[in-house]
């Protein structure tokens, strides 16, 4: 195997740093490889999610038109704006909501002119596997819950449980409440959206 | 308010190891006495928190600042080696009995996904400095409660008699997996 | 031929889940299908075979007490170039994996095996004993995960075999993990004591 360099403090320094500093490059070389194919791989999902909960023919490319609408002092939400042939005819929302069983939901949700859910998909979640997470398809048109063509923007989306419309998942009542949460800010955002567009 | 609930989700809801599959190794090796149980929390929840620390500085002024978040796996990993090592050099001269008891154990705290899975965690989750200590203390008690009480449940295990294939790992884990279903009966609580 | 002998070690007889029990924070916060086993098994593979390689080669021109520091920073340059690919390449897998994937480098087996066996052997050897510990783990992986996905949710590899209505929720989660891995080492051990 060779001499093994002595222990001395220089020979350590020396060594650790050296190792350090290739493997940083190495590293850093590797991102520089992978950093497009990584940004392609975020737009596509991007643009996957967006034509999934607008099904509403559109001409233009949502993802370049992006508007940050501002849903209250601190947070902001990302609005695809569909158009065809530059009118508005929809908007897909990434909204989130930090109510979740686990924390952090994340959900892409479409809106039509009037308000009305399109279609959402969810995009990250932590919530239980078998309960919570079984939001992805509880809500939609198929599902027990079906939220397609309720109206955030008219009336606030709450679970029966609290004096609303939406059927709750079984035992996930906690994931429910933080899908109306999210519905409901996204309503917000969607506002903004519409506001600025009637400029 | 916020940071009680994330201390009770972090020991009990999420506990790091019954539920999240972090801190495993030690779990399985450490916990066959209660004593040495306890000397192996107490290590760990040092590291844990300091390492949270100053890992995230380091993420907030390094990282982020310069657009490197890639280097994170590397620096992180560094930073923990290097605690783990200063740990060792301090028990040694403060603790020499607390040292022997840990033996081999004490350098492989670097190794310990808990340590490294916390830190990753507390940058993931978008917490501030002091959410972040309240989560890392918090995640280190539930690792130390998982482990104090596997280690009396083991204690007792080796008296009775256990069929020849099941004996050591595999009963251990299937008590394992009893405890994390106890565990989980603390789902409805946050 | 000493060198095949070497990788089948690492599949069998030295399989790093239930022989040595290195890498259980994976084994079961992973498994909870059988692709994310394979995924994950393959990951470290990768991570197994080249740090192996780059420490073997290396070794000698290390000093002693930055050993195992200098081990770390190639593991997780590796761990790194790994995250990076995956999440180019198969980002659905990664965003699955998640928080497990930078957890490959204090994954035991590899430190283990970088202290173990690499630094003490030449490139060749090495290699094979990455090779075969890469694929006896993802081996036990793949069967935990099929194991897990089938009763839990009725699934093989994301095909239906039979409704999730009937699946047992707790194989999925935490608990089941556990179960399933106690009895199959129990099995193991079993299959080992009868030779």
């Amino acid at each position: 195997m060779g001499k093994k360099l002595e222990s001395n403090f220089t020979n350590m320094v020396l060594v650790l740093f050296l190792i350090t500093f290739i493997a940083s490059s190495a590293v850093g070389y590797v991102h520089e490889l992978t950093s497009g194919p990584i940004k392609a791989a975020k737009e596509q999902k991007q643009t996957k999610a967006i034509k999934d909960v607008i099904p509403i023919a559109f001409n233009n490319n949502p993802a370049q038109d992006m508007i940050k609408a501002q849903i209250n002092d601190k947070e902001s939400f990302e609005c695809y704006p569909a158009k065809k042939d530059n009118k508005l005819v929809g908007v897909a929302i990434k909204c989130n909501t930090m109510k979740g069983y686990g924390g952090e939901i994340s959900i892409m949700v479409g809106f039509s002119m009037e308000g009305k859910i399109t279609g959402y998909t969810v995009l990250k979640y932590q919530e239980t596997p078998g309960l919570g997470a079984k939001m992805n398809n509880w809500f939609q048109k198929t599902g027990k819950g079906n939220v397609l063509g309720m109206n955030p923007t008219t009336e606030s989306m709450k679970v029966t449980k609290d004096g609303g419309q939406v059927d709750a998942i079984t035992a996930a009542t906690i994931s429910s409440r933080a899908f109306c949460d999210a519905m409901n800010r996204a309503a917000v955002a969607f506002a903004f959206v519409k506001k600025q567009s009637n400029k | 308010m916020e940071y009680i609930l994330i201390f009770i989700a972090a020991i009990f809801v999420n506990n790091i190891v019954l539920s999240q599959f972090l801190g495993i190794c030690p779990f399985l090796g450490v916990s066959k006495k209660v004593s040495t149980a306890l000397g192996m929390a107490g290590a760990v929840t040092f590291v844990i928190v300091l390492a949270t620390i100053v890992t995230f500085i380091i993420q907030k002024s390094l990282l982020d600042a310069f657009h490197i978040e890639y280097m994170q796996t590397i620096t992180f990993i560094l930073v923990i080696a290097a605690l783990v090592q200063m740990l060792e050099i301090v028990l040694k001269k403060v603790s020499p009995s607390l040292y022997q008891a840990l033996g081999v154990f004490l350098p492989l705290i670097t190794t310990n996904c808990a340590v490294l899975g916390v830190t990753i965690m507390v940058i993931q989750k978008d917490y501030n400095l002091l959410e972040s200590i309240v989560f890392s203390g918090s995640s280190a008690l539930g690792f130390g409660l998982a482990l104090i009480i596997f280690a009396g449940i083991r204690e007792h295990l080796d008296l009775v008699s256990v069929p020849k294939g099941m004996k050591g790992a595999p009963v251990a884990l299937i008590v394992a997996g009893i405890l994390a279903m106890a565990f989980m009966g603390f789902s409805g609580i946050v | 031929m000493k060198n095949l002998r070497i990788i089948l070690n690492g599949i069998y007889k030295e399989n790093p889940t239930f022989t040595l029990m290195l890498g259980m924070c994976p084994t079961l916060g992973v498994t909870s299908s059988a692709i994310n086993g394979i995924g994950m098994g393959l990951a470290t593979a990768f991570v197994l075979v080249m740090s192996n390689l780059v420490i073997s080669l290396v070794a000698g021109l290390i000093p002693d007490k930055v050993r195992i520091p200098s081990f770390i920073v190639i593991i997780a340059a590796f761990v790194t170039v790994v995250e990076l690919v995956m999440q180019a390449y198969v980002p659905a897998l990664y965003e699955s994996l998640g928080l497990f994937i930078p957890l490959i480098v204090v994954n035991c087996i590899v430190l283990g095996r970088a202290e173990a066996f690499a630094c003490k052997n030449k490139v060749l050897p090495s290699i094979c004993d990455g090779l075969g510990m890469g694929l006896g783990f993802t081996l036990s992986l793949t069967i935990l995960g099929s194991i897990r996905e089938l009763l839990g949710s009725g699934k093989m590899f994301g095909n239906v075999i039979f409704n999730d209505h009937y699946g047992m929720l707790l194989f999925v989660l935490a608990p089941g993990a556990f179960i399933v891995l106690g009895y199959l080492m129990a099995i193991m051990n079993k299959i080992k004591n009868a030779k």
